[in-house]
């Protein structure tokens, strides 16, 4: 890395003017989003660009019609339940970050310190994954979440599940948050594994060794001692994670049913409608951007150094 | 058990869920798909009821001429994006990579595109094109232009465009930080010996970002073919078969035409297509490394 001096070399204007451009370019259509998303349909349609327009939360009352506590004058029926969506986005996201991050960790552990396997290895079948494109796991996914993995109707955990929640058939993964869980952790992993065993690798082998002599189980040492001197790693790898869970929309629109669906689920399906209102799908398309750009704003730096490590040696 | 056996346990008790989910839910799965790929399958059958066909799906596709054109389609689209964001990402960073305040701010707006959701970079751009209300012929219209047709006649375009400004700051963060990492000894050797700015580019600083460039430029080629949200969202891989991209068709196949087979098939395909891709790009950067290594050797012998 290079230093970072406290001189700063002056430069010519122009190469100003062509940052403040860049910058432009970069944000703009998000601020685009992040404007309209405070505008009337009319406002938006009319086409009465720029500032000049009296901004309203209708929109987002709209869209959150279905959790907010009070009744909307602008609105008779609330068509759109993107509250609901909003719950089982973060509920599907959080689950997968964290257990990603936690057996990921195990594993990338025990790749380190017990040396099983060669860290070419580990990046190599890194690749390997992130080589296989979310349609490529659509069919299977899809075949084997809803005949596979099932437990019968019949057996004892299944008719306990069918008698406590209802529904028909057998129990099946397909239309249940844990099953799509279960493809983001699986999908995650190989990446996590790999990101946190660099860190790993750098914690001095005598802090565990010493813990080991104050007479700390495995378990201990892994807890108390490695966890806590890896954290700027696990907060690469579960904005990484959380990232991917929260955005996705393939595979979850495979897996989910009617009372499953997540944000982009939603955003989807009302953009492929013939008249598409502007004004309330900015404001969920801006509710679905705020974790996102949240995380870019106060952990930029891990970001970058999960996204180089891939690359960039040293 | 004695605390002996724990211990030597241990690190398979470590590695356990790790490799459970993996074979679960990728090996599985992926094994699955190869064998139903061979099946005249649709989604209302478990698998096992469906029928063998040998490799009738890999023939039925190999004849068809809408997956030609999807696989052109998709190879066009990620040979565009690769190549303009290479060219304006690593002309940036090569641009930018000087000593200047608010470098971080500039990098943490920059990778803003990237962290949001795909479905949202296709909502953002959908409306950005659109004929009447969008920003694009607004400002045509009030310079006097003829407004464009940006999701009809230009559907590619629009999309390779939208890709763009997505990943381009993707390319330039990789280019930056493998900048700063070059040697400065070769750097320094070359300003002494009165190399002008082209020439350090050219002869110093791009052949020896070169692995960097590589890995770089196959991670994004990876992800372009996985392109799907965005397209989706915009023009629904219209019009005609315009911007159908193999992920979005493999998506269609499955769940519109209902024929499972079919789709296992062409993800086939498409995986050996990256396959294929990944271990020509592989195999170059095993060339590259051994060049920048020799070139940095020659450098510091000269100084």
């Amino acid at each position: 890395m290079s230093s970072s001096s406290e001189t700063h070399q002056s430069q010519h204007p122009a190469f100003y003017m062509v940052v403040v451009m860049l910058i432009i370019m970069a944000i703009g259509p998000i601020a685009l989003m992040f404007v309209n998303s405070f505008k009337l349909d009319v406002d938006i349609i009319s086409g009465t660009s720029g500032l000049l327009f009296l901004p309203t939360i209708q929109n987002y009352e709209t869209a959150l019609c279905d959790v907010l506590p009070y009744e909307m004058e602008h609105l008779d029926f609330c068509a759109l339940k993107f509250g609901g969506a909003f719950v089982n986005s973060l509920v599907i996201a959080l689950v997968s970050t964290i257990l990603t991050l936690v057996i990921g960790c195990m594993a990338a552990y025990a790749l380190v310190r017990f040396r099983f396997m060669g860290r070419d290895a580990v990046s190599g079948s890194t690749l390997m994954v992130r080589m296989v494109p979310p349609a490529v796991l659509l069919v299977p996914v899809f075949g084997l979440w809803n005949n596979e993995f099932c437990i019968s109707k019949t057996s004892w955990l299944g008719s306990l599940i069918r008698d406590e929640f209802g529904g028909r058939g057998d129990v099946c993964l397909a239309g249940t948050h844990s099953g799509i869980i279960l493809i983001y952790v699986a999908m995650n992993l190989p990446f996590v594994i790999w990101i946190l065993q660099s860190f790993i690798v750098q914690v001095p082998r005598q802090l565990e060794e010493a813990a080991r002599m104050d007479g700390a189980g495995p378990f201990q040492v892994f807890f108390k001692v490695v966890l806590p001197l890896i954290k700027p790693g696990l907060a690469a790898a579960a904005i990484f994670t959380f990232r991917i869970a929260w955005n996705e929309y393939l595979l979850a629109s495979a897996l989910s049913d009617r009372d499953t669906k997540t944000v982009p689920i939603l955003i989807v399906n009302n953009m492929s409608e013939f008249n598409v209102e502007w004004g309330v799908i900015m404001a969920t398309g801006m509710l679905l951007a705020i974790p996102p750009i949240i995380f870019t704003l106060f952990a930029s730096r891990q970001i970058i150094t999960g996204m180089t490590a891939g690359a960039v040696k040293g | 058990m004695s605390t002996a056996t724990f211990n030597r346990l241990t690190p398979y008790l470590f590695l356990a869920p790790a490799v459970v989910i993996m074979a679960l839910a990728l090996l599985y799965p992926l094994g699955y798909m190869i064998y139903g790929s061979f099946r005249a399958w649709d989604p209302s059958q478990a698998l096992g009821e469906s029928t063998f066909v040998g490799l009738a799906n890999y023939v039925t596709l190999w004849n068809d001429p809408s997956f030609h054109e999807s696989a052109g389609v998709t190879l066009k689209f990620a040979a565009s994006v690769v190549s303009v964001e290479m060219f304006i990402g690593v002309g940036l960073a090569l641009l930018l990579d000087r000593n200047i305040r608010g470098m971080s701010v500039l990098r943490t707006l920059f990778i803003l595109p990237m962290m949001i959701a795909p479905v949202v970079v296709g909502l953002i751009w959908r409306y950005m094109y659109h004929p009447s209300v969008g920003i694009f012929n607004n400002t045509l219209k009030s310079l006097g232009f003829e407004s464009i047709d940006w999701l009809g006649q230009h559907a590619l375009l629009a999309v390779i465009l939208a890709d763009i400004w997505q990943w381009t700051p993707f390319i330039f963060i990789l280019s930056l930080a493998a900048l700063q990492s070059l040697p400065r000894s070769a750097l320094e050797a070359a300003r002494i010996d009165g190399a002008t700015a082209w020439q350090q580019i050219i002869h110093i600083k791009l052949p020896l970002m070169m692995p960097v460039l590589i890995v770089t430029g196959l991670l994004r080629l990876i992800d372009a073919f996985k392109v799907l949200e965005v397209i989706l969202v915009m023009t629904e891989g219209g019009p005609g078969l315009s911007t159908e991209i193999l992920a979005l068709r493999i998506s269609r196949t499955a769940t519109e035409f209902r024929e499972l087979g079919v789709a296992a098939a062409m993800s086939n395909y498409l995986l050996m297509m990256l396959l294929v891709l990944t271990v020509i790009m592989l195999a170059y950067n095993r060339v590259q490394e051994y060049r920048a290594a020799r070139a940095i050797r020659i450098i510091e012998e000269d100084i």
